[in-house]
């Protein structure tokens, strides 16, 4: 029976329930407003309509708790339970294979045909869903008994001068305020989850090696030095800045200073598409394009060189995938991040600093070196932070085209790993997450995290300071 | 102070001077439109690499068998219910290679010929005919058409992109002789100069031809050259008869790639042509790739599944995402008190808007995976990762829409007595609804591009049935993509460069509604 | 209403004529000047001309096209787009207008100070040395410190800013802001300032110091403001030419347009029965 109750289709039955709740009580609660006006009140303080929501919103406030508690508490409840319960054979299990096994079993519960192979497995997987089951015809039951307890309660309060429409819009303002607090939430999810892991990764390697080791060798667990990473992702980044910053810069300047309005209507979209094309996509470019062509451009080198005598042996690496090739690419990514902040506060700072320039015979050229870049350059040096962090974050491209040696290497055809890489690499295998592999990549993670924050928070102050100073 | 001699228009160093600052200016003006001119050719550059190579995936070749369903092959004795029938992929797939085994008898010569004629078809590629006909069981017995797509190699090496060839014709073959060692000697004034010509340009160019092949084709015969001489060469026939070059100028192709570097060989060629000449073989549209799932085989795979499964995710994130970050905006912008808690979440916000889209991947990781329990794998957990990567997005376009609703609106609303709540929802959101939406949008249009965060929660995994529902495992159109990219056969590159053009297309669609939402209710107070 | 763009008799008792002789040749010379935003015409055909070592002060209603003229004077408008300027300015016998001149000497003839103070992001000395630094006037170190001190003192500022030269030139107040920019525009060595309502964004203080300053630089520079303020124009011109809805309705030593009138509307304006 419990067993059976397992393979409810709990998401949908509690929407469903709560639905069931919510309509129900409103016509309760509108009806008994009618009644109220039909029984010889002068008048009603709310609208009928609002005496319904003020019912439906304490019927289903119980039904929603109990629905989100069942939510995140089922399965590590059924879990743990599950756990208790294992015959003792199952102590032999590490904490990752008792995960993976667990996961299996979880797994088998959801499909319906799962009896058959392994008479333990089956058998465990039958308690499973008889935990899942009485969970859920508890919450079930919990929920029917709150909103119905709720419903009463609301009902008793309504009275031809109840204010029901200022309690109702205070529990919307009160959905609208948790809305926004996902916000934070969002941010403390990060961090907390984030910190958790890297502190346990910590317990197991000590920070300063992983921060200013040397050597890189997650995937055989040996060696968890990080610098190489460091550099490559710095090295990258640099390369793509290389690319946007003269590109987004002039263009900016082009567009706000000499484009016609027709010009600056047609450039400016379709510069702003490059923003829009997804990365995977810059990705499969440059492992289609780039790399292959850095790779001849630095063999041609190699071969020159070697032909006019002036090296012995190949001086550049020329691998299939390299930094260049995925900096190259990603700078052409954040063009439009540098051109199109650029543009705007130069567009911001006030003409009459132009005219100024102007009345003093400054040439166009003149004036926007000397006057119009000066007074943007708060700004302009906010869009280079953001588009730095925004190249350091990025991950298809050098997932695709950078390689995966984790080295030290000034040479950019090379190819160089990344931070956001090896969190890729770390995070696809199929590992437990008690593993310190697995918390390595959120140990990156939390570098990487704090880093762009760090970026981002400057260039947003910057930004912030500028706009005041121009208003 | 006023120098007389300064002040004319026209002394001649000013005139220096002021050339000079001249062709600065010119200089800068040409800067700004070279950098614009690079960023443009970056795009047009990723536009046409990737389109010339979808164009070609486009279309693919596929080979027509005519055969007989043999009762005995197709339902063997216990295995007659339609759903036998749709299961035994082997039976169909033995007949269509039994059917090219009669057509090309020299296959038959040894175990290595069977293998490279079976090589033209996949065994799954009669999945659709075998299912078609567990539907109609009545066809059991009859002759049918069965179309399967041409091996991927082959349809590679039809559309030119597999090997470089060098394409040329032979004089007139007047006498075809054969000889005892199996060889052929074939006789013409002059008829094989223009191969020797070719081969000397070859070298020049530093093409070595020792271990190539040069392969001629006359109706559906085609041969491999030895010995060649001006009037005279050896003919080692691959398929066809000897017939066919009697009197006859050939088709000519030289092939440098020693034939044990190629993933085609020159008998394949040799067949397909044969076969193409039958008219067995035509190149049709690539429907497939809209209809079919994921397969090890590019001939057979296409982005149904992850089409559904984006379908899947960008409904879970737009569920999630658009009502929150609509909410949430209308709290900031329209009730919020200015106290310190809504400072912390506005900077929580921008902050959000730019955590590298990976962390959010780690975060989906750790929470929803392994803390939640979540299923990895589905839909529903890319979702919710996307939703909250998106939904800051959609709370800063609303703000923006918001604050564009002049306060006049609010005061007329609130001066006839609506409540603040009643302002705000019959009221400003109406108003601002366009630019809302836009965000919206425009946060899906991010999201369903994005990648990294849903490697991290395991929608990379191969998925080859279609999804039903969120939590089924899935995958989503840019992680195929990635998929697609890092698969070595040489098919795979169009195959994701027409998936890419889908992609970018399912985009473009989206934006252009953005442009057209904007055009059409644009408003300025 | 143009017949009046030969210089008068001199005989104002507002100019003192020690030390400037008002009826000199004039500096610019202005034959029927039409401008025109993109299809409006905003100046219908005015002519007129500025007396060296005077100032011209020009009057007249908000939109009257007083500014948008004195912007031809050294072709401003060529920054605007769509902006078409038709009629002959003539500068020393050649047309400013000519395709043979280059806006960019001419300005650094004809200087210009605006409504707002607009210092450049830069420290006060380098606001001053910009001119002379891309004109090439100065050919030293030396000589650059030498323009700087003059260009501040004349313009009044030397002693107030002389120990805090490299603060920046945002760093003053208002009124010290717009005499930094009549520095700026003195050390290019102009020979002709123009002023575009230079005292509107000023307190009372402020504009009679710059009021003082102007009739000090009218002792080497032809000057032209544009002014809202009549006591002003009264204050500091020796003529004044009113504008009205793009015409130019009359022009005079300052004393006659504001004792004597001539024209209707003139009269109106100046007694405040529209404006």
């Amino acid at each position: 029976m419990l067993q059976q109750l397992g393979h409810l289709p709990m998401g949908w039955l509690l929407i469903a329930l709560i639905a069931v709740f919510a309509s129900v009580a409103f016509f309760v609660g509108r009806i008994g407003a009618e009644r109220i006006l039909l029984s010889g009140a002068p008048a009603l303080h709310s609208r009928p309509n609002y005496h319904g929501y003020f019912v439906a919103m304490w019927a289903i406030i119980p039904a929603v708790l109990v629905a989100l508690v069942y939510a995140i508490g089922a399965e590590p409840f059924a879990r743990g339970q599950l756990t208790s319960e294992l015959p003792p054979a199952f102590d032999l299990l590490s904490a990752p294979e008792l995960q993976t096994y667990l996961d299996s079993v979880s797994l088998a519960a959801r499909s319906s045909d799962y009896a058959g192979t392994d008479l333990v497995f089956t058998a465990v997987t039958n308690r499973y869903l008889e935990i899942i089951g009485g969970l859920n015809i508890g919450a079930l039951a919990l929920m029917g008994v709150g909103a119905v307890l709720g419903l009463l309660f609301a009902r008793r309060r309504l009275a031809a001068s109840f204010r029901a429409r200022s309690l109702v819009e205070r529990g919307m303002e009160g959905v609208l305020f948790l809305c926004a607090v996902v916000a934070i939430a969002t941010t403390a999810g990060i961090v907390i989850s984030l910190l958790y892991e890297s502190i346990q990764f910590f317990s197991v390697i000590p920070i300063w090696e992983f921060l200013f080791g040397t050597r890189w060798n997650a995937q055989t667990e040996a060696e968890f030095g990080a610098l190489p990473l460091f550099f490559g992702t710095f090295m990258i980044a640099l390369i793509a800045m290389f690319v946007a910053a003269p590109i987004g810069l002039f263009s900016a300047i082009y567009l706000s200073e000499y484009a016609g309005p027709k010009a600056r209507a047609w450039i400016k979209p379709i510069l702003e598409i490059l923003a829009g094309i997804p990365t995977v996509v810059y990705g499969f470019f440059a492992l289609l394009v780039v790399a292959p062509a850095v790779r001849s451009l630095a063999l041609w080198i190699n071969e020159t060189l070697i032909n006019i005598g002036l090296a012995s042996e190949p001086l550049l690496a020329a691998q299939p995938t390299s930094a260049l090739a995925a900096g190259l690419v990603m700078g052409i990514m954040v063009i439009p991040f540098v051109s199109s902040l650029s543009d705007d506060v130069i567009n911001a700072v006030p003409q009459t600093l132009r005219d100024g320039a102007y009345a003093l015979g400054a040439t166009k050229s003149e004036t926007v070196r000397n006057v119009v870049v000066p007074a943007a350059l708060p700004g302009i040096i906010a869009a280079l932070l953001l588009a730095v962090s925004r190249a350091i974050g990025e991950t298809m491209i050098v997932v695709m085209a950078a390689g995966k040696s984790a080295r030290i290497s000034m040479d950019p055809t090379s190819d160089l790993t990344t931070i956001t890489v090896q969190i890729v690499s770390l995070m696809t295998g199929e590992t437990g997450f008690d593993d310190p592999k697995t918390l390595s990549a959120f140990a990156l993670g939390l570098v990487l995290f704090a880093v762009t924050l760090l970026f981002n928070v400057i260039a947003l102050r910057v930004v912030q300071k500028y706009r005041e100073k121009y208003d | 102070m006023t120098d007389p001699a300064a002040s004319s228009f026209s002394t001649p160093e000013a005139l220096k001077r002021l050339k000079r600052r001249r062709a600065a200016d010119v200089r800068f003006r040409y800067y700004g439109l070279g950098a614009i001119f690079l960023a443009l050719s970056a795009l047009v550059l990723l536009v046409l690499s990737i389109g010339s190579q979808a164009v070609s995936a486009a279309t693919y070749h596929v080979v027509r068998y005519d055969i007989t369903l043999d009762p005995a092959v197709i339902t063997p004795p216990g295995e007659t219910t339609p759903e036998d029938i749709a299961r035994n992929v082997d039976g169909f797939w033995e007949l269509a290679r039994d059917n090219l085994l009669e057509t090309f008898p020299e296959a038959n010569r040894d175990r290595a010929s069977r293998i490279e004629v079976s090589e033209f078809i996949t065994r799954l590629a009669v999945l659709p005919t075998a299912r078609k006909v567990a539907a109609r069981p009545e066809m059991v017995g009859n002759p049918i058409t069965l179309t399967a797509p041409l091996n991927d190699d082959l349809d590679l090496y039809l559309k030119g992109q597999a090997l470089p060839e060098r394409r040329l014709r032979t004089g007139t073959i007047t006498a075809v002789t054969a000889q005892e060692d199996g060889f052929a000697l074939l006789e013409g004034q002059g008829a094989f100069t223009p191969i020797l010509t070719a081969l000397t340009t070859l070298q020049a160019e530093g093409v070595s031809m020792d271990e190539g092949s040069i392969l001629i084709t006359a109706g559906g015969a085609t041969g491999r050259l030895h010995g060649i001489q001006a009037g005279t060469a050896r003919l080692e026939l691959l398929t066809g008869t000897l017939d066919a070059f009697r009197n006859s100028t050939a088709a000519a192709r030289l092939i440098a790639l020693p034939e044990a570097q190629r993933v085609v060989s020159d008998q394949q060629i040799a067949w397909t042509f044969a076969l193409k000449e039958m008219g067995r073989i035509s190149r049709v549209p690539r429907w497939t790739l809209l209809t079919n799932s994921d397969s090890t085989y590019p001939e057979l795979a296409g982005g149904l599944a992850a089409l559904v499964g984006s379908l899947f995710t960008m409904l879970v994130t737009a569920l999630v995402a658009i009502p929150i970050g609509i909410l949430a905006a209308v709290y900031l912008e329209e009730f919020a008190p200015k106290n310190r808690l809504t400072d912390f979440i506005e900077v929580n916000i921008n902050n959000l808007a730019a955590v590298p889209s990976i962390v959010f991947g780690l975060l989906g990781a750790a929470v929803y995976i392994n803390f939640l329990g979540m299923p990895r794998s589905a839909p529903l957990v890319g979702g919710l990762v996307l939703a909250l990567m998106t939904f800051p997005v959609v709370i800063i376009a609303s703000r923006a829409a918001l604050k564009a609703v002049p306060p006049s609106v609010r005061s007329g609303a609130l001066a006839i007595g609506a409540s603040q709540m009643q302002t705000v929802f019959h009221h400003v959101v109406p108003l601002a609804a366009p630019g809302i939406l836009t965000g919206a949008i425009l946060g899906m249009a991010r999201a369903l591009g994005e990648t990294a965060p849903l490697l991290l929660i395991g929608m990379v995994a191969f998925v080859g049935d279609v999804p039903t529902s969120p939590t089924d495992e899935s995958t989503v159109m840019p992680v195929l993509i990635f998929t697609w990219a890092n698969n070595a056969e040489r098919a795979w590159e169009p195959m994701t460069s027409a998936m890419i053009v889908v992609l970018l297309a399912v985009l473009l669609l989206m934006n252009g509604l953005v442009v057209f939402l904007r055009r059409k209710y644009e408003r300025r107070w | 209403m143009d017949s009046d763009h030969t210089p008068q008799a001199a005989g104002s008792v507002l100019a003192p004529a020690a030390d400037a002789p008002p009826a000199a040749a004039p500096r610019i010379d202005c034959r029927d000047i039409k401008v025109f935003y993109g299809a409006t015409q905003a100046i219908h055909g005015v002519s007129m001309s500025f007396p060296d070592r005077a100032v011209t002060a020009l009057i007249g209603p908000s939109g009257c096209g007083k500014s948008t003229f004195l912007r031809c004077l050294n072709r401003m408008n060529d920054t605007i787009e769509n902006c078409r300027v038709e009629g002959q300015i003539l500068m020393d016998g050649q047309d400013i207008n000519d395709h043979s001149i280059d806006p960019v000497l001419l300005r650094s003839r004809v200087g210009m100070v605006f409504q707002k103070p607009n210092p450049f992001p830069k420290s006060i000395y380098d606001n001053i040395a910009y001119g002379p630094r891309i004109h090439g006037i100065a050919t030293s170190r030396e000589d650059l410190d030498a323009i700087v001190e003059k260009s501040l003192r004349r313009a009044g500022l030397w002693e107030e800013v002389k120990d805090r030269l490299q603060a920046p030139g945002t760093s003053l107040s208002g009124g010290q802001q717009q005499r930094l920019c009549i520095a700026r525009a003195i050390a290019v060595r102009p020979e002709v300032i123009l002023m575009d309502e230079p005292c509107s964004a000023l307190d009372p203080v402020a504009t009679a110091r710059i009021e003082e300053l102007i009739d000090e630089l009218r002792k080497r520079y032809c000057i032209v403001i544009v002014t809202h303020s009549m006591q002003q124009a009264a204050r500091v011109s020796q003529r004044t030419a009113f504008f009205h809805l793009g015409n130019l309705v009359e022009m005079g030593e300052t004393e006659q347009i504001f004792t004597n009138p001539r024209e209707k509307r003139t009269e109106d304006y100046i007694t405040g029965r529209f404006g």
